[in-house]
C-alpha cells in the first residue's frame, strides 16, 4: 500500500483531538441550553405568560439541532476506542467498559427517550408534565456526562484496580472507588458549570446580536436576562470548581500544573505568578516575562508563602519512578507553550464572561433599561457567544495534553495504546473524511440556527408584537 | 467459561436483536420514503410515524458496543480495530441519518428539504447493507495473529457471503419498515405497504438459498454446529414464508412479528455458529474463545447488577414512549398539522 512516511499514532491522536473537539463543541452547548430552555419552560408554566412558551420553543429549535450533531459526533466517540485505540481497550476494557455502558443505559436512553417525547407531545401532554419532560432530558444529559468523565477520571488518576498479573491489563477491584474518585467529583462540576456557561451564554449572546440589530427587543432581553443569571451562577461555580482543581492538580500531578505555569526550576518562596511568557522549550528558559510577586502562591497555596516544584525536578522524579517499568526513554516533557497560554485563554476567559454577564445585567436592569443604547456593550456580548466553545476547548487541552505521555496516568504510555492493526493511510483518509464531515455539519448548523435567529420569534408563528414598549411601564412613564 | 460470560454473550446478542428490530424499522421507513411515497407530504408523513424514537432506537447500537467493550473487552477491541474502514463507513452513514431529520426541518428551501430527505433514504440503505457486510464477515475465518489483531484484506470485508448479508439485512429492514408503516398510517399508504412488503419478500427466497451455500463455503457451521446451523436456517425460511403470507392477507400484527423474528433468528444463528469463539483464526491456535475476550468475573458482577436494576426502569419509559404516541396518522390529518404550522 501507499506508504507516505507517516505512522499510526500521530495521525490516530490527530484523530482523537478532532473528533472529542469536535463532539465538546456540541455536548456543552446541548447540556447548557437544555437547562436555560428547561428554565423557560418552568417560568411558562409557573406564570402562564405566553412569552415564554414561545422563547422555549425558539431556543428549543437551536438546543435540537445542536442535540442533533451532538448525537452524531458522540457515535464516533464511542466507535473510536476500539477502532483507532484497540490495546487501550483490551488494557483499560474491564474499567472503561462499564461507565459507558451505564451511561447509555442510564442516560443516554432517557435523554434520546423523553427528546422525543418533549418535541412531539405539545398540545397532548398538560403543560407541567411536558416541562418534566425537558428536565428528564436535562438529567439525563448531566448524568451522561457524569459516567463518561468517571472513565476520564480513571485515566488521569487511577483507583480501585490492580494490574492482572497474566494479562498486565487493569482489573477493576472496586466499583465505589471508581466513583468515589475525587479526580471525577472535581472534574464533573467543573465541565457541568462550564456547560451551563455554553448555554447560557449561547442565549444571552444571541440576543445580544439581536438587540444590536434592535429586533424583538422586549423578547430577546428577557432571553438575554436569563441566560446572563444563569452564566452568572456557572461563572462562580466554575471559578470554585476550577480552583479545588488547581489544588488537585499540584498534589497528583505536579508536571500538568508547573507546565501550565511555565515553571522549570523551583520557584522562590513566595512565588510569583507569571502573566506572560514565552516559553523556550529547548533550553527550560522563559523569555518575555511579566511578573506579579506573591501571586502563585495564592494561587496555588491559598496562601503568601510556599514555593511550587519546577519541571526539571518533577521530570526527575518521574524517572526515578517509573524506569523500572517503562524505561529510561521516556519523555516526560510537556509542550509547555501550548500549556501556558491554554490555560491562561481559560482563565482570561472566565473574567470576561463575568465580566460581560455583570455589565449585562446592569444595563438592562428593570429600573433603568439602557441595553438599545449599549450598543458596545451588545456587540461585545454577541462576541461572547463563541467564548465558551474556546475555554472548552481550551480546558481539555490542558487536561489530556497535560497528561502526556500517559493515556493512563502512570499505566500505560499513549505510544502502547494505539491499533496494531490499522494503516497510516486508512487512518489518515478517515482524518480527512472527519475533517471535511465536521466542516459540512459545522456550516448547515451554523446556517440553519442563524436563520432561525434571525427570523425571531415570528418564525414560530408568534404574532405578538414585541417592539411595542408597554404604556404602562415605567420607562414609558419616565420618558 | 463461567455463566456470567455466557450471560453478557447472549446480552450482546439480544442487544443487537432488538437494535435490528427496533431500527431495522427506522431505516426501512427511510427506504420506504422513496418506494412508498410520492410526494414531499408523504415522505415527511412516513418520517413523523418514526420521528419521536428514531434516535432511542440507534441508543441499542450504543448500548450494545458499550456492553461488548464492558464484557467481552477482547473481541471490542479486535473486532473495531480489525474492520476499521467498514466501520468507518457504518458510522459516516448513521451520522447523516442522524443529522437528516433535524436538517431537513431546519433547511431554508425546498431543495434543501428535499436535498435532506435524499441524505436520509441513501444513508438508510447503506447503514444495514455495511452492518450485514459486518455480521457475516466476523464470522468467517479471519488472518488473525497471536495478539488478537486482524489484518484484513479486502477479501475479508467484500465477499460473496458478505454482500449477501448485506442484501439481507438491508431486505428486512426494509419489510420491517413497511410493516411498521402499515400499523402506523391509514389510507392508501397503508395498503400500498403490506403489497409492497408482499411482493419484495420474492427476494428474500434467493437470498436465502445463496447464504446456506455461501456458509458452507466461507464458514465452518455446518462442521461444528450442524444441527443449530440447520435448524436456523430451517427457521428463517419458515419466518420468511409466515412473514409474506401476513403481509399478502394484511395480518399486519402478524407481519411485523414474522419480520422482527426473522431478525431475531439470523442474530441467533450467527452467535450460535461462533459459539464458543467470539473471532475465528485461519490459524486456529489464534481464534479468541469467549472466555479469553472477557472480563474479570467482579467486573462482569457489577455489570449484571447494573443491568438488572436498570433495565426494567429504562424499559418502562422507552415502551411508555411508544404506547403513549401510538395511533394511527392519516394524510388528511398530517396535513392539517402541517397547516397549523406544526414543525416536525
Ligand atoms: C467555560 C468553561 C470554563 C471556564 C470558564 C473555566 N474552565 Fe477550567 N476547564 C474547563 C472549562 C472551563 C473544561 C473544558 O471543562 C475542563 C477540561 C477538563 C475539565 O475537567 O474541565 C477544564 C479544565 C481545567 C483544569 C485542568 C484540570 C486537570 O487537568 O485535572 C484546571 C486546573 C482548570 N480548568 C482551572 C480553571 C480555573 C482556575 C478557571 C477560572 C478561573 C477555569 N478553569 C475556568
Ligand atoms: C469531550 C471532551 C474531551 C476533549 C475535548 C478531549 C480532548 C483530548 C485531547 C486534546 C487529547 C490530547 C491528544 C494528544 O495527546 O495529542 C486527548 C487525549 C485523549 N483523551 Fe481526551 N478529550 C475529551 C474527553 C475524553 C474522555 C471523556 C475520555 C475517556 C473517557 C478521553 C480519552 C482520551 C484518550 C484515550 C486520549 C489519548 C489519545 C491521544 O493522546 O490522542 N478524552 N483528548
Ligand atoms: C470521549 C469519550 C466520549 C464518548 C465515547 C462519548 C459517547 C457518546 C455517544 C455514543 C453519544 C450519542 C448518544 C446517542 O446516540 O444518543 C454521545 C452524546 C453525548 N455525549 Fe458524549 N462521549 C464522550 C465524551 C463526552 C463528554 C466528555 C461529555 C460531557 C461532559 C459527553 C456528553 C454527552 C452528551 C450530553 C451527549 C448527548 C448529545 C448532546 O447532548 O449533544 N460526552 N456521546
Amino acid at each position: 500500500m501507499l506508504n507516505l512516511g507517516l505512522s499510526v499514532l500521530p495521525l490516530a491522536r490527530f484523530q482523537f483531538e478532532m473528533t472529542t473537539i469536535f463532539h465538546f463543541f456540541f455536548v456543552p452547548m446541548s447540556i447548557g441550553l437544555v437547562l436555560v430552555v428547561a428554565i423557560m419552560e418552568t417560568l411558562y408554566v409557573i406564570k402562564k405568560d405566553p412569552m415564554y412558551k414561545t422563547m422555549t420553543k425558539f431556543w428549543g429549535r437551536i438546543f435540537l439541532l445542536s442535540f442533533a450533531v451532538g448525537v452524531v459526533t458522540g457515535l464516533i466517540q464511542e466507535f473510536q476506542f476500539g477502532m483507532n485505540w484497540s490495546e487501550y481497550s483490551r488494557f483499560m476494557g474491564d474499567i472503561f467498559g462499564a461507565p459507558l455502558a451505564i451511561e447509555a443505559l442510564l442516560a443516554f436512553f432517557m435523554e434520546s427517550t423523553f427528546i422525543g417525547v418533549w418535541m412531539f407531545t405539545w398540545d397532548k401532554l398538560k403543560p407541567a408534565w411536558h416541562a418534566l419532560t425537558i428536565w428528564l432530558v436535562f438529567l439525563g444529559s448531566s448524568i451522561s456526562a457524569l459516567w463518561i468523565l468517571a472513565a476520564n477520571s480513571f485515566m488521569q488518576h487511577p483507583v480501585g484496580y490492580k494490574i492482572n498479573a497474566a494479562t498486565g491489563h487493569v482489573q477493576m477491584t472496586s466499583f465505589s472507588a471508581l466513583l468515589k474518585n475525587q479526580q471525577l467529583w472535581y472534574e464533573f462540576s467543573h465541565v457541568i458549570f462550564g456547560a451551563f456557561i455554553t448555554g447560557a451564554f449561547i442565549v444571552a449572546g444571541l440576543s445580544a446580536i439581536m438587540l444590536f440589530r434592535n429586533k424583538s427587543p422586549k423578547f430577546f432581553r428577557k432571553s438575554m436576562r436569563i441566560g446572563l443569571i444563569i452564566g452568572l451562577f456557572a461563572c462562580v461555580g466554575s471559578f470554585l470548581s476550577g480552583d479545588m482543581q488547581t489544588q488537585y492538580l499540584i498534589k497528583e500531578q505536579p508536571m500538568k500544573f508547573a507546565a501550565t505555569e511555565g515553571i522549570y526550576k523551583n520557584t522562590d518562596n513566595p512565588a510569583p505568578w507569571t502573566v506572560f511568557q514565552i516559553t523556550n522549550e529547548k533550553d527550560h528558559k522563559g523569555e518575555f516575562k511579566i511578573e506579579v510577586p506573591y501571586m502563585l502562591s495564592v494561587l496555588s497555596y491559598h496562601k503568601l508563602s510556599g514555593s511550587v516544584t519546577g519541571m526539571d525536578q518533577t521530570n526527575k522524579a518521574l524517572h526515578k519512578k517509573y524506569n523500572k517499568k517503562f524505561g529510561k526513554n521516556m519523555n516526560y516533557n510537556l509542550p509547555v507553550n501550548t500549556l501556558f497560554f491554554a490555560f491562561r485563554i481559560m482563565s482570561a476567559g472566565f473574567g470576561a464572561l463575568a465580566g460581560l454577564a455583570i455589565l449585562g445585567l446592569w444595563f438592562s436592569r428593570k429600573k433603568k433599561d439602557t441595553i438599545l443604547k449599549q450598543k458596545w456593550l451588545t456587540l461585545l456580548l454577541g462576541i461572547a457567544t463563541f467564548g465558551p466553545f474556546i475555554i472548552n476547548s481550551c480546558g481539555w487541552l490542558v487536561t489530556e495534553l497535560g497528561r502526556d505521555p500517559w493515556v493512563v496516568y502512570g499505566l500505560l504510555p499513549i505510544a502502547a495504546a494505539v491499533s496494531p492493526s490499522t494503516s497510516a493511510t486508512s487512518v489518515l483518509f478517515t482524518n480527512i473524511v472527519y475533517f471535511l464531515l465536521f466542516t459540512t455539519l459545522g456550516f448547515f448548523m451554523i446556517m440553519y440556527a442563524k436563520h432561525f435567529l434571525f427570523e425571531g420569534p415570528e418564525g414560530l408563528g408568534d404574532k405578538t408584537n414585541y417592539d411595542l414598549e408597554d404604556p404602562f411601564s415605567k420607562e414609558a412613564f419616565e420618558k | 467459561m463461567s455463566f456470567l460470560q455466557l450471560l453478557w454473550y447472549a446480552v450482546i446478542g439480544l442487544l443487537f436483536i432488538i437494535f435490528l428490530v427496533l431500527d431495522g424499522a427506522d431505516f426501512g421507513v427511510g427506504m420506504a420514503t422513496r418506494f412508498l411515497a410520492s410526494n414531499y407530504t408523504e415522505r415527511k408523513l412516513l418520517l413523523r410515524t418514526i420521528g419521536p424514537h428514531w434516535d432511542g432506537n440507534e441508543v441499542f447500537l450504543v448500548t450494545a458496543g458499550g456492553a461488548m467493550f464492558a464484557s467481552l473487552p477482547g473481541w471490542y477491541a479486535s473486532l473495531f480495530s480489525g474492520f476499521y474502514l467498514l466501520l468507518f463507513f457504518v458510522l459516516i452513514a448513521l451520522i447523516f441519518r442522524g443529522v437528516s431529520f433535524e436538517f431537513s426541518d431546519a433547511a431554508l428551501t425546498e431543495k434543501g428539504k428535499r436535498g435532506w430527505l435524499w441524505v436520509n433514504f441513501i444513508s438508510c440503505l447503506f447503514i444495514p447493507f455495511l452492518l450485514g457486510m459486518l455480521f457475516t464477515d466476523m464470522i468467517q475465518p479471519l488472518p488473525i495473529d497471536a495478539g488478537g489483531n486482524i489484518f484484513v484484506s479486502f477479501y475479508n470485508v467484500v465477499n460473496p457471503l458478505s454482500i449477501l448479508g448485506g442484501l439481507c439485512i438491508t431486505a428486512v429492514s426494509l419489510y420491517q419498515g413497511l410493516n411498521y408503516i402499515a400499523l402506523r398510517t391509514e389510507g392508501l399508504i397503508r395498503y400500498h405497504a403490506s403489497r409492497l412488503a408482499d411482493n419484495l419478500y420474492w427476494i428474500a427466497y434467493p437470498v436465502e438459498v445463496l447464504i446456506v451455500i455461501a456458509l458452507y463455503f466461507q464458514t465452518n457451521f455446518y462442521e461444528r454446529h450442524l444441527v443449530a446451523t440447520l435448524v436456523f436456517l430451517v427457521l428463517i425460511v419458515a419466518v420468511t414464508v409466515w412473514g409474506q403470507i401476513a403481509a399478502a392477507t394484511d395480518k399486519e400484527i402478524q407481519a411485523i412479528i414474522a419480520s422482527s423474528s426473522l431478525f431475531a433468528v439470523i442474530v441467533m444463528l450467527i452467535f450460535t455458529g461462533l459459539f464458543p469463539y467470539v473471532l475465528i483464526a485461519n490459524n486456529p491456535a489464534h481464534s479468541l474463545l469467549i472466555k479469553e475476550v472477557s472480563s474479570s468475573p467482579y467486573t462482569l458482577v457489577i455489570m449484571t447488577i447494573v443491568l438488572v436494576i436498570l433495565l426494567p426502569i429504562m424499559l418502562a419509559y422507552f415502551i411508555w414512549s411508544y404506547v403513549s404516541q401510538w395511533h394511527r396518522i392519516s394524510l388528511e390529518e398530517f396535513k392539517k398539522d402541517l397547516d397549523n404550522g406544526e414543525t416536525y
